[in-house]
């Protein structure tokens, strides 16, 4: 097989054009405080977070093949986090939100060297029960409030107006920071291997590829962003208490989003994101029956569609936002593999 | 003598985790399933007894008699109609499935039931107990429990070995494939033993609320304490799942007796110590079910 007979490509025209676009929209996002009221920001906070921790979540189970219920457990080290060295240390608050993504990325490290050991639905449970440890660890501390909880002084003594801005700000830099790493990361070899993982572990990990060290670094990278947007949503709610932050309802809420959205794709957590925020502002009112809804729908994506709605999009019309795949094209009198060519052949370079 | 009478309590808990453990252990080694809704399923089961004792003043020890057959269809219909589908290559699905199950289980019985403690109550049973010496005594209902895991575990084991339905599910486990072609309705086999899980199931929701309380947000708990089980006493393996119990019940007994807030969390640890030095847990038998 000689090089110059084929040419990989990982972007075509339109997929500049989109990013472009995206581009100017987190730019346009950027300015939002500058001018609307105080309470957008603040509503936005949450959009943006959830963006960030369905990425994440996509992260590990779209693209490692790693499916946690456990990912409460570093949305609560984060916040915790910001209280420790915001209030225990007298850092910046702000400071501390980048701390406290790096102590939830540290604390993640030992943690997947024991559910590492765990397989499919075991693994879940496993990460499951390592949030649950987190969480009664905190409980069983009195310096944190025990199960009633601190409220985070530091933060609470801040300006109304700085906080809001720096939370936003914050939570803006999180969810493009958390897209652009997915994006980068699916780019690069590590990206190639984690896919490669998803599809076929054994076939991947008799290439020579190290399966371990790529998934670890997947639930690294995970357990960071989720911590640094789970000390974000703390800054906006100030006061931390061990059953919510670590409650289970923070990774249904990823879970849906990404399955609803499209698994494995970086565009699916977004449209899932968004499509929760709405349902959870538009039935407040009316208890949890918005999380019921969510997880009958995902149900039924899961049996139905599993793509989910990006997926779908995709598959029908070849769209993509944000390119992670590679495109094999051929040059011309090159035919033995041409059966198996994806559709986007002879798409402009 | 205290702490023998603490040991002898989670002992004895262990027969109720066994219960939970062996409906999980089942259908994983039938299916490959891992029942993320399994805890909530209990729950349910709980509620529905609720229901009865509440409606006709039954004794929630006999509606068993109705919960169990209930629950049993419940899981019959459940595989057929919906996990019989995600049942691929992709063994991601099945988890993501019963995780939505299970959230949707929580939040569903939230909206009916409020998130009120709720208690199942079963009479003079449930406090009577055989004093062995002055300061050590055993309740009756917690050997019952053991006793019914005993006999669980032991009639399972006899099904799976010794009747026709048994070897058509052992033969499901090893080769699906291979089952079918013989002649085994894979898809049939599959709702019986989650079948049978949420009967066994259905037992332990009802016998665990009757000894403590339960609200619509416990089963997540259960769960994982059934997982803890399985793990422990090793995957795949009934009698194990009986070790496993044991240690958990004794762990949190002791945790629990240490300081108040400990119990559940040392019950984790032991788990997690069991992970990190003897992973294939303590009696493994995963190649059969």
């Amino acid at each position: 097989m000689s090089s110059e007979r084929f040419s990989v490509i990982k972007a075509t025209g339109g997929n500049r054009i989109a990013l472009a676009i995206a581009a100017a929209a987190a730019v346009v996002l950027f300015t939002v405080p500058f001018w609307t009221d105080q309470s957008t920001p603040r509503t936005l906070v949450t959009l943006l977070t959830l963006i960030a921790i369905s990425q994440m979540w996509n992260l590990l189970g779209g693209y490692a093949g790693l499916v946690s219920v456990g990912q409460q457990g570093y949305l609560g080290l984060g916040a915790y986090g910001l209280w420790f060295f915001a209030d225990r240390l007298g850092v910046h608050p702000f400071l501390s939100v980048g701390l406290a993504a790096l102590l939830a990325g540290a604390i993640s490290i030992p943690t997947a060297g024991l559910v590492f050991r765990l397989r499919g639905g075991y693994f879940a449970i496993g990460t499951w029960v390592t949030a649950e440890v987190f969480r009664l660890l905190v409980a069983n501390i009195r310096e944190t409030g025990g199960g009633s909880g601190i409220t985070i002084t530091s933060v609470a003594q801040m300006g109304t107006g700085t906080r809001m801005m720096g939370t936003y700000w914050l939570a803006l830099l999180v969810a493009v920071g958390t897209v652009v790493v997915v994006y980068l990361l699916l780019r690069s070899r590590l990206g190639l291997a984690l896919t490669a993982i998803r599809d076929n572990e054994s076939a991947v990990e008799s290439l020579g590829i190290n399966v371990f060290r790529a998934k670890l670094w997947a639930y690294i990278i995970s357990a960071v962003g989720t911590g640094a947007a789970g000390a974000i949503i703390y800054l906006n709610l100030l006061r931390v208490q061990p059953s919510a932050a670590f409650g289970i309802s923070w990774t249904a809420i990823m879970i849906f989003a990404v399955v609803i959205g499209g698994m494995g794709t970086i565009e699916g957590p977004i449209i899932g994101a968004f499509l929760f925020f709405v349902l959870q502002e538009t039935m407040a009112e009316y208890g949890t029956w918005y999380l019921i809804t969510l997880g009958i729908l995902a149900v039924a994506v899961t049996v139905r569609f599993p793509a989910g709605i990006w997926g779908t999009v995709n598959e029908r019309w070849s769209l993509s936002l944000f390119p992670v795949r590679r495109i094999l094209r051929m040059e011309e009198g090159w035919s033995s593999a041409s059966g198996d060519l994806p559709r986007d052949r002879g798409s402009n370079v | 003598m205290t702490i023998v009478n603490v040991i002898l309590q989670g002992v004895l808990l262990g027969g109720l985790y066994a219960l939970y453990a062996v409906g999980l252990s089942l259908i994983f080694g039938v299916m490959r399933i891992v029942n993320l809704a399994h805890g909530d399923l209990s729950i349910l089961a709980a509620f529905i007894s609720l229901l009865i004792v509440d409606t006709i003043g039954l004794n929630p020890l006999l509606a068993l008699v109705a919960v169990i057959p209930l629950m049993f269809v419940v899981g019959y219909v459940l595989q057929l109609g919906i996990l019989n589908f995600t049942l691929s290559s992709d063994e991601m699905r099945p988890i993501l499935v019963t995780f939505g199950m299970s959230i949707i289980l929580q939040n569903a019985l939230l909206e009916t039931f409020t998130a009120d403690s709720q208690g199942l109550d079963a009479g003079p049973v449930e406090n009577a107990s055989v004093t062995l010496t002055s300061n050590l005594a055993i309740g009756w209902f917690p050997l019952i429990i053991m006793v019914a895991a005993v006999v669980v575990i032991t009639g399972l084991n006899f099904f799976l070995t010794r009747t026709q339905l048994g070897r058509a599910f052992r033969a499901t486990s090893d080769d699906q494939e291979a089952a079918r072609l013989m002649g085994v309705n894979n898809r049939r086999v599959y709702g019986l033993a989650m079948g049978i899980s949420l009967g066994i199931v259905a037992l332990a929701g009802v016998v665990m609320g009757i000894r403590t309380t339960f609200d619509p947000l416990t089963g997540p708990l259960r769960l994982i304490f059934a997982y803890e089980t399985v793990i422990i006493g090793g995957l795949g393996s009934s009698w194990g799942t009986l070790i496993g119990g044991v240690i958990l019940g004794v762990a949190q007994a002791l945790g629990a007796y240490a300081s108040p807030g400990w119990g559940i969390l040392a019950g984790h640890l032991v788990f997690l110590a069991v992970l990190a030095f003897r992973p294939q847990g303590l009696l493994p038998k995963t190649a059969e079910i």
